[in-house]
């Protein structure tokens, strides 16, 4: 599976914040997309997440599914956490789960993988920012999709959060899946990086 | 399916926790019908002849009240991005939606009118036809106001828009509505006349409510 950009460009509220941008990325690649703020980090995943409109260029996907679309085979892990207060960790990621995936059996393990297994009762409204992107980050785990868009996935997180998470990366790019983060910290594991100037 | 299945769980149990939407629409509902008789006065006649339209209007503005939060909640806390990229088509997650909606706040406001139309001195005739009539109607409520919401959240302005693009709309089905009621109780139209006309109404909604609100937040990528 290969995902490529050729010349994507993203105009915002009028004001381009980049174009010509070009990458390719295969199964068992990280792509680390770098840049001061405002230089369209997030907007690029989004675009690949089909969340944003591509005002020019284009993404090619080859291999993978025939039948799905980029985002139908993506997780995106962006700023928002999509959890509701109301419900409790496992209800929120069990109904995950089951929208994104094929039902709620990879629930417990996920929870375990990352280290949220015994408050899995809590309501999510109580959780603390890191726990909240850990619970975010077991909906990645709970349901196999083969691209991960992570943006700024280990903001909030502890020292060994981060380092769980790096080792769920790799264990997932050795499964043949491709990742592609925004980041400002180095991502722990080797990664073409694709560096985003304001323009 | 399942996928779908797992959508109307969440949202039907969103709405019955703290906080949720289920409980607000019936309390608005009991308030509404309750302060009409204080308005109005004790005249029973009066209230029995403007019954029907009493519960259809506070029927009307209940199903309305959570309807602002369908997108708008799911869009702030970034649920609605990741919705987008789920594998079952838009429209019927969308009308998943719709159905957990009017579950829990349309079907209650029907459940609640035999009461409510003893407070307004209705005949068990009239009652049983406003239950009837709000049964087939709030749906069509309930598909219109899902167009607005959709709209509220693409174009990011919540709060008062989405009644003031629903509400017009929904004037066809309130006159059927109260006519297809008043007709029970007093004719001299048939019954079944308007009731007809309620329930292409609500076909119609039904129908297209899901692929307007649907088109309306994928135009409203951003």
């Amino acid at each position: 599976m290969r995902i490529s950009a050729s010349n994507l460009g993203c105009v915002r509220g009028s004001r381009e914040i980049f174009r010509n941008v070009n990458f390719n990325v295969a199964s068992g690649q990280a792509l680390a997309v770098l840049g001061p703020n405002g230089a369209g980090k997030s907007s690029l995943l989004r675009m690949v997440a089909g969340l944003l409109r591509i005002d020019s260029g284009g993404l090619g996907l080859e291999g993978g599914d025939d039948e799905l679309t980029i985002p139908e085979q993506a997780h995106y892990l962006g700023h928002q956490d999509a959890l509701k207060p109301a419900l409790s960790v496992a209800e929120n990621l069990g109904f995950w789960a089951g929208y994104l995936g094929n039902g709620r059996a990879g629930v417990t393990e996920a929870l375990e993988a990352v280290g949220l297994g015994a408050i899995r009762d809590l309501p999510a409204g109580y959780l603390s920012a890191g726990q909240r992107r850990r619970l975010s980050i077991a909906r990645l785990v709970s349901v196999p999709r083969p691209i991960w868009l992570l943006d700024e996935a280990a903001a909030a997180l502890d020292q060994a959060a981060q380092g769980r998470l790096i080792d769920l990366m790799r264990r997932h790019l050795a499964g043949g899946g491709l990742i592609l983060a925004a980041t400002h910290a180095p991502l722990g594991l080797d990664a073409q990086e694709l560096r985003l100037g304001a323009v | 399916m399942a996928a779908l299945m797992a959508l109307l769980r969440r949202d039907m149990r969103l709405a019955v926790r703290v906080g949720g939407g289920a409980l607000m629409g019936v309390l608005f509902f009991l308030i509404v019908v309750a302060m009409v008789p204080f308005a109005l006065g004790p005249d029973l006649a009066l209230l029995a002849r403007t019954g029907p339209a009493i519960l259809w209007l506070g029927a009307l503005l209940a199903s309305l009240l959570a309807l602002d939060r369908l997108f708008a909640a799911d869009h702030e806390d970034g649920s609605l991005d990741l919705i987008l990229m789920g594998r079952a088509p838009l429209e019927l997650a969308v009308a998943a939606k719709a159905l957990a909606h009017w579950l829990t706040t349309g079907l209650p406001l029907v459940i609640a009118v035999p009461l409510l139309g003893l407070f307004l001195n209705l005949s068990p005739t009239a009652i049983v036809a406003v239950a009837l009539t709000l049964l087939v109607g709030t749906p069509a409520l309930t598909c219109i106001g899902l167009v607005g919401a959709a709209i509220a959240v693409a174009l990011r302005r919540g709060g008062l828009l989405v009644p003031v693009l629903v509400l017009p709309l929904a004037v066809p089905v309130l006159i059927f509505g109260v006519a297809a009621s008043n007709a029970a109780v007093k004719g001299p139209m048939p019954f079944g006349t308007p009731f007809t006309v309620l329930v292409a109404l609500t076909l119609f909604g039904v129908v297209l409510g899901p692929f307007a609100a649907a088109a309306a937040l994928r135009h409203g990528l951003d």
